[in-house]
């Protein structure tokens, strides 16, 4: 393949790949404690951390992963002791953020909006070598939480009360997927844009529960449909010159509704195979129930 | 005499600015079932999730196994139920996934050992659900639903039982299973606490029935006689045990 004799697209090819691993693995938990739109919020701080690393002068990338693991401790913080009105704090946090970026990119000496559009939409043959570095230390940060924690990070999704009292460390675990989210936003940054970076978090996780009926099946196939739409939009992008984030996103827009149209039919059959497999005897939905005494035999 | 299972002295809790408790003594000894009865609002989910930590207290002591609750860290001998509300996660997950979440209390950052796959097999058996361990728990009913959240507080081979409500919305099949398995846990001795809103089919297990009003205890005895309406002989309490194996349970466990 002739893309691979290039390097930026080496150095691109890899962060699509790490992207379209972790957001698909940190995505799955926060849709399934319905944060599904989380990884908007972050992708929204972290613009003031893009601009923060222009007017400083130092690596955007570094500077927004610390901005939005800030922003997404504050969420978390606010989702404990926020009363009534946590989302309106939620909003103000992101419209700040966003409009921090701007203002800041704007001070930075030359800086301008134009700056912050590949932090936007991504940009991935502006991705640098040292880009790629810190992209694959945090992806692996990411691969190790959202794995080896597997367990422990479903069980606080799926019932936090429950989970209380199996004495895990709930409030920390609760932190550690704010900030493994948070850090998932910024390696995705510069592959699809911080403004599209959720939907790689979501979109796959909801084309697989189209197929899985198991938690660990919905996550292989969420990574399996991430990695897969990556590299195809990546590759689409070099030989179409189309934007490679736009590119993804629609590439797993249509695995979504790809994987619905198959799976219409699959589960039909297999709700048969369920019914097959109850007793006869269940009873029919207007049945009077078998053991129910008559009417006037009633014991205590 | 060892230290009651639970105890709860003077309780306060507020939710918001409304108290919800206000004073609230309660004590399970060893192997007694407890049934928390009162009508809605009168505190009794509160109670339980004051109990277990979800909910601070205002005021007063709570002791788990002799052990001050903030100090209590033994959460392997209790195996809790929540109240339904939502029947699952946005994300598909299976019966066992779901019951296997009830060993962490035993196997807290490790993986599940062969001992854990077993004591998840066992509790999926004990609730009549083995069949259904592969399939999503979205497939199921709400009695179903509940089988499998009582199956992962089995999980753990709990010394005590604590259930919110864990006869809401399930149906007379789900119930009698439920009745059975609970029966079964009570002979080996495990104490139970749980939230009513009627005796139902439990009523022959129950020891000892504490009404809240209020947020305070209105009466703490023997279980009270149906009165009313539910007296009446056209009212059909549907049993799932014949009278002759109704367990003399007095304390014989404790």
């Amino acid at each position: 393949m002739d893309l691979l004799d290039y390097a930026f697209m080496q150095r691109a090819l890899l962060a699509a790949v790490l992207v379209g691993i972790t957001a698909p693995a940190v995505g799955i938990y926060l849709v399934q404690r319905r944060q599904a739109l989380m990884g908007d919020g972050i992708g929204h701080v972290a613009m003031t951390g893009v601009g923060l690393g222009f007017l400083l002068s130092w690596s955007p990338v570094w500077m927004a992963t610390l901005v939005s693991v800030l922003g997404a401790v504050l969420m978390e913080l606010i989702r404990w002791y926020g009363k009534t009105r946590g989302d309106i704090a939620l909003a103000m946090l992101f419209y700040g953020g966003m409009a921090g970026g701007v203002m800041f990119i704007n001070l930075a000496p030359g800086g301008s909006n134009a700056n912050l559009t590949s932090y936007l939409f991504g940009s991935l043959s502006t991705v640098s070598a040292s880009d790629v570095t810190a992209i694959c230390v945090l992806a692996a940060f990411v691969v190790l939480v959202t794995l080896g924690l597997r367990r422990q990070l479903f069980a606080v999704s799926q019932d936090e009360e429950f989970a209380r009292v199996t004495g895990l460390p709930v409030r920390a675990l609760n932190l550690l997927t704010a900030v493994t989210a948070a850090v998932t936003v910024t390696v995705a940054m510069r592959v699809v844009g911080l403004l599209l970076v959720s939907a790689l978090m979501v979109v796959p996780v909801a084309a697989a529960q189209q197929l899985s009926r198991s938690f660990a099946a919905t996550f292989a196939i969420a990574v399996a449909i991430g990695v897969t739409v990556t590299i195809g939009g990546t590759v689409t992008s070099y030989y179409q010159d189309v934007p490679p984030g736009a590119t993804i996103v629609l590439l797993t827009i249509a695995a979504f509704i790809l994987l619905t149209a198959l799976a219409t039919p699959l589960a039909r059959r297999r709700a048969r195979a369920v019914a097959a497999r109850q007793p006869a005897g269940d009873p029919a939905e207007c049945a009077i129930p078998a053991t129910r005494a008559p009417e006037g035999t009633a014991g205590v | 005499m060892t230290e009651p299972v639970i105890s709860l002295r003077s309780v306060r809790a507020d939710l918001g600015s409304r108290p919800v408790l206000r004073g609230i003594d309660l004590t399970v000894e060893r192997g007694e079932v407890v049934a928390l009865l009162g009508a809605n609002g009168s505190g009794k989910s509160t109670a339980i999730r004051t109990i277990i930590g979800q909910v601070p207290t205002a005021a007063g002591e709570i002791e788990l196994f002799g052990t001050p609750r903030g100090r209590f860290r033994d959460w392997a001998r209790i195996g809790y139920v929540p109240q339904r509300t939502t029947a699952a996660g946005g994300v598909p997950a299976t019966v066992t996934e779901i019951v296997s979440s009830g060993r962490l209390s035993r196997a807290r950052f490790g993986m599940l050992r062969r001992a854990d796959h077993e004591a998840v097999r066992r509790a999926l058996e004990m609730v009549g659900m083995a069949d259904r361990a592969k399939d999503s728990v979205d497939a199921l009913s709400g009695g179903q639903h509940q089988r499998v959240l009582i199956a992962r507080a089995l999980a753990a081979e709990p010394e005590l039982l604590i259930m919110d409500e864990p006869m809401a919305g399930v149906d007379l099949a789900s119930q009698e299973v439920l009745a059975r398995a609970l029966e079964e846990q009570v002979a080996r001795g495990v104490t139970v606490l749980l939230v009513l809103h009627e005796l139902g089919p439990l009523e022959p297990l129950i020891d000892r029935a504490v009404v809240l009003r209020d947020g305070c205890v209105l009466h703490d005895g023997p279980p009270p006689r149906a009165v009313g309406q539910h007296a009446l002989p056209g009212h059909d309490h549907v049993h799932p045990h014949s009278p002759e194996h109704e367990p003399m349970r007095t304390g014989l466990l404790s």
